[in-house]
């Protein structure tokens, strides 16, 4: 063990954590949007849009994160026609093209999460409010969203932390965070294993932290007060 | 479709031994992950509270580090550690292991921390009726374990275990940062030879697909054989 080389790539791996955090807060801000719109979908009566929306989970859940990451990242830049039009500036950024790629990902498991949450709400809370003449709009956005969110709080508390080590694959498109600075050091100093626990230790302090929150927040809003 | 024929002009039969290979890679690393399992569930069920803190760290590690990291660990890692153990039996020589073995062990650890956490849900949503029965009938504890708890077991597990069977087909695919031929890394190779990265890419992703897709059809069977009388 060289303890010198671990304390000397703490402050590098630190700085790098701030790139994961941005890759992983940023992916799952769109994928809480995502995900909402195909529950939503989902939950419609029409059969062609839910089993558009139940196709889109199905193929991201389906398929590894590495091959999504590498179809928006390699696959994209192929197409002559897309490269001249406006979103290319966005698609040649590796940067752009990993929080493209996480968003949709934790998009489709944030929407199972989400619709199963709809699902289990009880048809009387909708009732209650349409009895109460509560218009359809409002019973959405104040019953049933809030009650869907509170429900799928623990899921969801698993999806970030799959979610932040999904994040790792971003050194396989040359960002680096935590996993690109490990490996990069690692590849100057030939001591793999002082380095990755060192790298690994911080995304277990991450998970640690994400797992607390989760926890409080599910107490703060849990039903029982 | 010229770019999948089989023989030397496409990369149809490349990319149908990979598929194999992915496949010979992942079912691998779950019986590694089994074999971890039967090793760490009875210490998390265990009263002592040592062996407890020995099986939860195990299961929170390894749960809460990125795949791809401990890939890494093992694949740079890994012969290092090996040639440190050989060479205090006076071995100095440079050994090189092989990637399906590094990688199927790197996956088999992860799958092993999730599969550990299926069976001891299960065991543990065993009625406690169960296990009184068996000690008051003076059975062995062998028998009453492989005749009474392992088939409930089994039931309540295979719903999940097909969970942890899809995110281990999954993680297969970080395999191919070590070189190991499977899908991913032929449609890497590929891409890279024919500059035609969408195509490979969209088919590699087919292929996960169309894996998980039948492995899904393959385990629900299980589970229809599995809770008959239910």
């Amino acid at each position: 063990m060289d303890i010198v080389l671990m304390a000397s790539s703490l402050p590098k791996l630190l700085s790098a954590a701030v790139i994961t955090l941005k890759l992983l807060s940023l992916s799952l801000f769109f994928g809480i949007f995502i995900g909402l719109i195909f529950a939503i979908l989902r939950l419609n009566k029409n059969p062609m849009i839910n089993q558009f929306a139940y196709g889109y989970s199905y193929v991201f859940r389906g398929t590894p994160l590495l091959v999504q990451i590498f179809i928006i990242y390699y696959g994209l830049g192929q197409i002559e026609y897309f490269r001249s039009t406006f979103f290319w500036v966005i698609f040649k950024e590796p940067y752009w093209c990993a929080i493209i790629a996480f968003a949709l990902n934790t998009g489709a498991y944030t929407s199972e999460i989400l619709r199963s949450a709809f699902q289990t709400i009880k048809p009387g809370v909708i009732e209650a409010g349409k009895s109460l003449g509560i218009s359809k709009k409002i019973i959405f956005y104040k019953i049933q969203i809030p009650v869907a969110i509170r429900q799928s709080l623990p899921a969801y508390g698993n999806e970030i932390i799959l979610m932040m080590k999904g994040t790792s694959l971003a050194s396989t498109v040359t960002l680096m965070d935590i996993t690109g600075v490990a490996k990069h050091i690692v590849s100057t100093t030939y001591k793999p294993l002082e380095v990755f626990l060192m790298a690994g230790g911080i995304y277990l302090f991450m998970t640690f932290l994400i797992h607390k929150s989760i926890k409080y927040l599910e107490k703060k809003y849990s039903f029982q007060q | 479709m010229d770019l999948l024929t089989f023989g030397k002009t496409g990369w149809g039969d490349e990319l149908l031994y990979a598929t194999l290979m992915t496949i010979a890679v992942s079912i691998t690393a779950l019986w590694i992950g089994f074999i971890f399992s039967i090793i760490f569930t009875p210490l998390k069920l265990s009263n002592n509270k040592f062996l407890n803190f020995i099986a939860n760290s195990y299961t929170t590690v390894i749960r809460g580090v990125p795949e791809l990291l401990v890939i890494y660990l093992f694949f740079f890692g890994g012969s290092g550690a090996i040639m440190y153990v050989a060479s205090i039996f006076g071995y100095f020589e440079y050994i090189e292991i092989n990637a399906f073995i590094t990688g199927s062990f790197a996956i088999g650890i992860i799958s092993g921390a999730y599969s550990t956490e299926v069976f001891r849900g299960a065991i543990q949503s065993i009625d406690k009726g169960q296990f009184e029965a068996c000690k008051v009938l003076g059975l062995k504890k062998y028998i009453y374990f492989l005749k009474v708890i392992m088939p409930q077991m089994l039931r309540l597990a295979i719903p999940n275990l097909s969970n942890v069977w899809q995110i281990t087909l999954k993680d297969t695919s970080l395999i191919s940062v070590t070189g190991l031929v499977e899908i991913m890394r032929q449609s890497y190779i590929a891409a890279g030879s024919t500059r035609d990265p969408l195509f490979f890419y969209s088919f590699a992703a087919v292929l996960y697909l169309m894996l998980t897709f039948l492995s899904m059809k393959l385990i629900n069977r299980l589970e229809v054989k599995y809770s008959r009388g239910f």
